[in-house]
């Protein structure tokens, strides 16, 4: 079954690796002037990392401080701007990029039997403004009137007012944006324009079916929210009073335009998880993906409807009633699509020969976790629901569910299932399985208790709590400790692989995508000679 | 969906003019629906307000305004026959034409200057006592107008700008008539400027 | 398929008519304008402008010649737009 020798469209010989063949360049300029997708990749994958460090402490600290009621460790205008900062990283610098930009760029090109993206320059730039984002993220910290205390989601009229530089902030996000945008329109002309010959469609992996419809969503979507953080930052200027309430403005408005980008956000963070796993699943059970075309299309419809529920943040905002009942019913309806790829994933394990390792465990993960935040999501989709959780910690162990559950375990998936061909190397499965079981019990003792928490009516976003929350509190700060001590082994025992990790074959997994039948790590231009497809992608039977 | 355009497309450095083609309508797409963004909050707030927004659009200048329309639709039809001359291989007539909607462009701009000192000057910016003095409605109309056509002429002044360059490239035969994606771009850009134009004109001006 | 140079060449012809029809549509628009039709004006001159709109991307942005699928994603564009708007207003009106 495992047929681990099939080296069919490349041979060894072809071409040295990516990480030692750099191009027209040498040295460190052969990674910061690189076009090449693979090195780009990298780099974003270091960068990703790097702040995504930066937003755990955070969390950990956060979770430190809710230890005891009053002040623990930090004043409660430090918690108001850690948890913005919490939110502006993880959200802006992890979750969005994570899966796209770093699994997307060094995955897609290959699965589509391509040597790049479309637009290699511009695909650094990309990168570019990623870096230029962050930095100016880091630089708001420390200069004006202090870090942003808005939270994430900088809801006017309390962003025209604070006296925090939420101006450099929101053009930290504007600029992040347009990072985001450029990578989008890079991956929707890669894959109409670079796909191998006899590469239709209906048999290009299913990751890259995902990465099609996040991108869509990325270029619509995200010119929305960069109007709109536009229009803040003009406000702070020069008072044009369109948020603004006392001169005639509505800031519900700003929720809409807020929402319209960042509901369809939350599909651009979990859909190329959902590609991950989808292409973990098969290669895990030896048997060909069920339902190819209802994932395939279960993308598209996803980033489809996705786009239309915006209004479920608002419900308690004072819209109209009449936009409360369509937006909980739209909110209903896409849950049908993502059910239909559970449904399908789990249906591509019934019968198959289950292989356990890292990759697998980690998307098994994925799927339970990712399931109890789509169903807590639904909860909160039912409007008389919505009423009492709004705004409680029953929305934030929701989300976490599904951005930490879904996306992030999506890409810890990934990263185990890819590592072996991005660096040519294995890391120990024993300990990365270990890994994986402590960040999974942790993960459900902190956040399923904050579910609990939201229940019994523990506000969100409060740096104090009333003693009858003592409980909860403790349980999930406990939680906060196991799961980050699942992270650091994790990290650790990729990190060593690096160094000490065996030599990887081209296809440890017994896969049957295009990457794993070039060699691992993979050469510059990916194919000596662009591969002819005839089959699908899983091609098991 | 089947497309099977795929035949050896694909190597590092390639030429694709249709998917540079595809790269730079997506980019239009967002360019669209960030001034889409302004369009739904003029919606909305005229909606809310259309006796306010119904006299403050009578203060406008019409007659600048139809000027400033007359203006980019002209530059839209220099541009296109630059592109096509420069694809019969007529350089000295497309950089003609090039020439031309770029000063279009900029007189658009200075047109646009004294349009903004003349409602300065009545007092009617942004923030200022007479406009707070007035209606919420007045002072809506006004901050989507100077949000609106503010950010496009932003736009213009970057097609300016991005014109000039081209220009260069077609001078230096770096734009040439076996290769001139660039400037086929550049149109494109140019054009969406005039469509967004083609919208705000009626909308502020005229509709009162 | 060949890819490259595949501009088609279109007349100047075509492009001073489209151009002549822009210049009509303003003037039309204009006049439209004067007439006063009440709450028929918005729809009116929106109508004027989509024409001109449409004028400017079949011809002069080529949208008429290139492949099926610019205009398919065009549409998409367009389509994401409208519904955004939209639904805003089932909020809106409703308030």
């Amino acid at each position: 079954m495992s047929d681990t020798s099939s080296v069919a469209y490349g041979s060894h010989a072809s071409g040295r690796s990516y990480l030692v063949e750099g191009g027209r360049y040498s040295g460190i300029l052969s990674w910061l002037l690189t076009t090449d997708h693979k090195r780009i990749a990298i780099l974003y994958l270091i960068s990703v990392l790097a702040l995504y460090f930066v937003g755990i402490t955070l969390g950990v600290l956060m979770r430190l401080e809710l230890l005891t009621p009053g002040e623990t460790i930090v004043k409660a205008q430090t918690y108001n701007a850690m948890f913005t900062l919490h939110g502006v990283i993880m959200i802006f610098l992890f979750v969005i990029p994570a899966v796209p930009a770093i699994f997307g760029n060094f995955c897609l090109p290959i699965l589509i039997g391509a040597k790049d993206v479309a637009f290699p320059r511009i695909n650094l730039m990309s990168w570019y403004l990623y870096i230029g984002g962050a930095m100016i993220a880091v630089i708001a910290l420390f200069t004006g009137g202090g870090p942003p205390d808005t939270g994430w989601t900088f809801y006017a009229p309390y962003s025209l007012r604070t006296g925090t530089n939420v101006t450099l902030g929101v053009f930290a996000a504007f600029v992040l944006g347009f990072s985001s945008i450029l990578t989008g329109l890079n991956f929707v002309t890669t894959i109409h324009r670079l796909r191998a010959p006899g590469m239709t469609w209906n048999r290009m992996p299913l990751f890259v079916w995902a990465t099609y419809a996040t991108a869509w969503v990325q270029v619509l979507a995200t010119p929305i929210i960069g109007i709109t953080l536009l229009l803040v930052i003009l406000e702070r200027f020069f008072g044009v009073g369109i948020f603004d309430p006392t001169k005639g403005g509505d800031p519900i408005l700003f929720q809409h335009l807020f929402w319209i980008y960042s509901h369809p956000a939350v599909y651009i963070m979990i859909l190329p998880g959902m590609g991950v796993i989808t292409e973990i699943i098969p290669v895990f059970a030896r048997r060909t993906i069920f339902g190819y075309k209802a994932i395939a299309y279960s993308s598209v419809a996803i980033a489809a409807l996705g786009s239309l529920v915006w209004g479920h943040h608002m419900f308690v905002s004072g819209q109209s009633y009449t936009a409360n009942v369509i937006f909980s019913f739209i909110t209903f309806l896409v849950a049908i699509p993502s059910a239909i790829k559970v449904f399908n994933w789990v249906a591509t394990l019934y019968k198959g020969s289950i292989l356990i390792a890292p990759p697998f465990l980690f998307a098994l993960a994925f799927i339970f976790l990712f399931s109890i935040g789509g169903l807590t999501g639904l909860m909160q989709g039912a409007l008389s629901v919505n009423v009492h959780i709004h705004d409680t910690y029953f929305v934030v162990g929701h989300f976490h569910y599904v951005m930490f559950g879904g996306t992030a375990f999506a890409f810890f998936a990934g990263l185990h299932y890819w590592y072996p061909k991005m660096f040519g190397r294995m890391y120990s499965q024993r300990t990365a399985t270990l890994a994986c079981t402590i960040m999974f019990i942790g993960f459900n003792v902190f956040y399923f208790t904050m579910l609990v928490l939201g229940l019994q009516g523990m506000p969100r976003r409060y740096y104090d709590f009333l003693p009858q929350f003592q409980m909860g509190h403790t349980i999930a700060t406990v939680g906060s400790w196991i799961l980050v001590t699942g992270l650091i082994i994790m990290f650790a025992n990729l990190l060593m692989g690096l160094r000490k990790g065996e030599r990887a074959a081209a296809d440890p997994w017994g896969g049957k995508t295009l990457e794993w039948q070039i060699p691992s790590p993979p050469p510059h231009e990916n194919f000596e000679e662009i591969p002819v497809i005839d089959r699908g992608a899983y091609d098991y039977d | 969906m089947d497309e099977s355009h795929t035949t050896s497309e694909s190597s590092a450095i390639h030429r694709d003019d249709v998917g540079s083609r595809i790269g730079m309508w997506l980019f239009l797409f967002t360019e669209l629906i960030l001034f889409g963004g302004l369009f739904l909050l003029y919606a909305v707030y005229r909606y809310l307000h259309p006796q306010e927004f119904h006299e403050a659009a009578k203060e406008l200048n019409v007659v600048l305004g139809a000027a400033n329309t007359l203006i980019l639709l002209t530059s839209s039809f220099t541009m296109v026959m630059s592109i096509s001359y420069l694809g019969e291989g007529e350089k000295k007539k497309s950089l003609l034409a090039l020439g031309l909607t770029i000063a279009l462009g900029l007189a658009f701009l200075v047109n646009k200057y004294f349009e903004w000192s003349a409602k300065f000057h009545h007092g009617l910016y942004p923030n200022s006592p007479e406009l707070a003095g007035r209606g919420q409605g007045d002072n809506l109309f006004y901050g989507l107008y100077y949000s609106m056509t503010g950010l496009h002429g932003l736009h213009v002044l970057v097609g300016v700008v991005l014109l000039s360059v081209v220009l260069i490239y077609i001078v230096k035969d770096k734009v040439t008539p076996d290769n001139f994606i660039v400037l086929d771009n550049s149109g494109l850009y140019w054009h969406l400027v005039d469509i967004i134009w083609i919208y705000l004109f009626p909308l502020f001006y005229l509709i009162t | 398929m060949q890819h490259g140079q595949e501009h088609t060449l279109i007349k100047a012809r075509t492009y001073t008519a489209v151009y002549g029809a822009l210049l009509v549509l303003t003037v039309i628009t204009i006049v439209v304008a004067r007439m006063h039709l009440g709450r028929f004006s918005v729809l009116g001159a929106l109508v004027i402008a989509s024409i001109k709109a449409g004028l400017v991307l079949l011809w002069f942005m080529h949208l008429k010649y290139e492949k099926k699928i610019f205009f398919v994603m065009f549409v998409v564009a367009v389509a994401f737009l409208t519904i955004a708007i939209g639904l805003t207003f089932f909020d809106i009106a409703y308030r």
